[in-house]
């Protein structure tokens, strides 16, 4: 597909969202739409799509015990073991599923091919590992930060991120560190979409467009906090009411309140039917889940089904006068009747 | 669904983890703080007004804060000039707090509420509570 389109049109969408929420409430006042009716079907349909994703997966035969391995398997006693990249037990299990989840340990395998000369070699290949982590953990400690929004008073355990994600006291408000590491980490991870001439070959619209509504958000954020200022108290009082049931649209929050919240409440939309599943779908990797004791147990498959078998036996109790009379040979001469 | 009970109960408990907010705040409003005006020094005053108006203020004051002490610090300034024309002496102590002298009913109303960590009390007027 040519580039500017593939790019493009997403880019061009996720303006066009932005834009919509700015001109809905700066122009006609669609407050309660943007701020209120909007947020709650986002959430909403975020948790049921999400949950029927999971069901559809959940349902989904897994014949067969699959785990890749990386390491050596367990064998004899003297062999050693790569207990987490092989492992034969569920706590090996555990222990591989938390440093793929929490350290994309896969991702840091991550290699190069290239021509030396004649030869073929591979070389280690960290940027993606590295900014990917950069990203995901930041988005993790942001969206953790929001909930000073959400309780009141705020837990000290939120204070304690929020102090720390702040400890340079770099200007007023003080900017955050995962602000900085977001914004840098997507916008890399968009730039090596487009620069790698292989990985832009086999990128497609919908690798875009949650890397622009990402952007969108964090931008939205950061203009938000730094630029506009706005009323931080007002805000708390609009969340504060979401969460109550009982919504309040405060005055003094400008527009870009209604473009960051129209951001994310796509993003939470648009979730569940996107790749952004591979949150909650790197938990079900057969290939990552399941233990390497295939030589160890057996497995039957428990999606089998009772197989209709018609035996030599049954056969020739059938056709053994039959077979007598051309005079095949028989097992058994009761069956010749 | 040869694992679904652990499946399910992993995703109930997702959804309950996401929905903490509304869980924990089920049926309480809060109001939004009221930051009070209500001290001697501006009770006193004749034409109530700050260096600036509301409005301006409560977007900006965390940056004249940061100027002024910048100014006072790096360049050794000591009057700021505000949109009114009037000077004023680039103090947190002897400027804001002057009128503002009810911090915790003024600043930390806010502050708390939102959240936002002020450490102007590290070194400014440590001693208040006494």
């Amino acid at each position: 597909m040519n580039n500017g389109i593939k790019i493009g049109v997403p880019l061009l969408i996720v303006v066009a969202l932005a834009a919509i929420a700015w001109i809905g409430t700066d122009a006609f006042h669609l407050d309660m739409l943007f701020g209120v009716i909007i947020p709650y079907i986002a959430l909403a349909l975020f948790i049921v799509g999400f949950v029927i994703r999971i069901i559809k997966w959940a349902r989904s035969a897994v014949p067969f015990r699959i785990p890749t391995t990386c390491g050596q398997e367990k064998s004899m006693p003297w062999v050693k073991q790569a207990k987490l990249d092989n492992p034969s037990s569920s706590a090996g299990v555990v222990g591989r599923m938390l440093l793929e989840v929490l350290c994309f340990r896969s991702l840091f395998r991550n290699s190069k091919a290239k021509k030396d000369g004649d030869k073929l070699s591979f070389g280690s290949a960290k940027w993606l590992w590295l900014f990917a982590l950069a990203f995901h953990w930041s988005m993790l400690i942001i969206v953790f930060r929001h909930l000073r929004l959400f309780f009141e008073p705020v837990p000290a355990i939120v204070t304690g991120v929020e102090v720390v994600d702040s400890a340079f006291q770099i200007g007023l408000p003080i900017i955050y560190i995962t602000d900085v590491l977001f914004v840098g980490a997507v916008t890399f991870l968009f730039l090596r979409r487009v620069v790698l001439p292989q990985v832009r070959y086999i990128s497609l619209q919908n690798d875009f467009f949650p890397l622009f509504l990402l952007l969108g958000i964090g931008i939205s954020g950061v203009v938000m906090r730094y630029f506009f200022r706005i009323d931080i108290v007002a805000v708390k009082e609009l969340t504060m009411s979401l969460v109550a049931f009982q919504p309040v649209i405060p005055e003094n929050v400008g527009p870009i309140l209604y473009v960051h919240l129209f951001l994310v409440s796509v993003l939470l939309i648009y979730f569940p039917w996107s790749k952004l599943m591979h949150a909650p779908g790197i938990f079900l990797s057969p290939t990552r889940n399941m233990a390497n004791n295939n030589r160890a147990v057996r497995h039957v498959n428990p999606w089998n089904y009772p197989v209709k078998v018609h035996s030599y036996e049954e056969y020739e109790e059938e056709y053994g006068e039959k077979m007598k009379r051309v005079g095949l040979p028989l097992d058994s001469e009761t069956n010749a009747g | 669904m040869r694992k679904g009970g652990k499946i399910m109960f992993f995703t109930a408990l997702f959804v309950v983890v996401l929905c903490a907010p509304f869980i924990l705040n089920m049926g309480s409003a809060q109001a939004a703080p009221d930051p009070s005006l209500d001290t001697p020094e501006i009770n006193a005053l004749q034409e109530k007004e700050c260096i600036a108006d509301t409005e301006w203020m409560r977007e900006n004051h965390m940056q004249l804060l940061d100027d002024w002490r910048w100014e006072v610090i790096r360049n050794g300034a000591t009057e700021y000039v505000a949109p009114n024309g009037q000077v004023y002496d680039m103090s947190l102590d002897d400027t804001c707090l002057s009128c503002h002298s009810n911090r915790e009913e003024f600043c930390e109303t806010c502050h708390d509420y939102s959240n936002v960590e002020l450490y102007c009390w590290d070194c400014h007027n440590p001693d208040y509570e006494e």
